[in-house]
């Protein structure tokens, strides 16, 4: 999994990327990245991820760098 | 799992909100320290004649100035008794430490905790990073 920043997250939102908050539920609902959707990291498996289009590039996130 | 293309974007979604790019949630609804900083702050660089920057601020009607390098990081802040002195000092020699900084994102509630009478937390985090985008104090609110 490749680490990228804002700029080339935004090139990837133009061209189709979904977002992927991981954080857990109640962080999500205080604040998200507008259309991200919410997967938090424990849940994160085969089941919940079929709701991702595989065709199309996945980008997730948390909080920030620390 | 089968993706093939699957990125992190490792600075998150404060970066992304420092950056006053869209965001949702009850938080986001919420008017952020950004939407209220004042963009209109004097600043000076270290090498600005003081003299000067006492009759641009004086003129202004502020009261402090924030010294800024060139991609306007912050690097002090020249208060009320440094603008209203004659000293022939340099603005290096008359700025103080602060103020205190803070990501355009924070919250109205977590801002106001932070800050005291006339303190001035100031926005930052604008590209560059760390470089201003406004000041907040309790004595010159900027409406929401």
């Amino acid at each position: 999994m490749r680490s990228i920043r804002r700029d080339e997250v935004r090139q990837l939102l133009k061209e189709g990327a979904q977002l992927v908050e991981v954080l857990p539920h109640e962080e999500y609902e205080e604040e998200h990245i507008a259309g991200a959707i919410n997967i938090p990291l424990k849940e994160l498996n085969r089941k919940t991820a079929i709701q991702l289009d595989r065709s199309r590039p996945v980008i997730v996130y948390c909080d920030d760098y620390q | 799992m089968g993706f093939e293309q699957v990125y992190e974007y490792e600075d998150g979604k404060r970066d992304w909100g420092s950056f006053g790019l869209p965001r949702e949630g009850r938080l986001a609804e919420q008017p952020s320290g950004g939407d209220v900083a004042r963009a209109d702050v004097p600043t000076c660089l270290l090498s600005d004649d003081l003299s000067e920057v006492r009759r641009r601020v004086r003129e202004s009607g502020w009261e402090t100035c924030i010294v800024v390098n060139e991609d306007r990081v912050v690097l002090g802040r020249l208060g009320r008794k440094a603008i209203g002195s004659d000293d022939g000092e340099s603005v290096e020699e008359a700025m103080t430490d602060g103020p205190s900084t803070v990501r355009p994102s924070i919250g109205l509630d977590a801002l106001l905790k932070r800050m005291q009478s006339n303190t001035s937390a100031v926005g930052s985090s604008r590209p560059p990073m760390g470089s201003l985008s406004g000041s907040c104090s309790a004595a010159r609110p900027r409406s929401a």
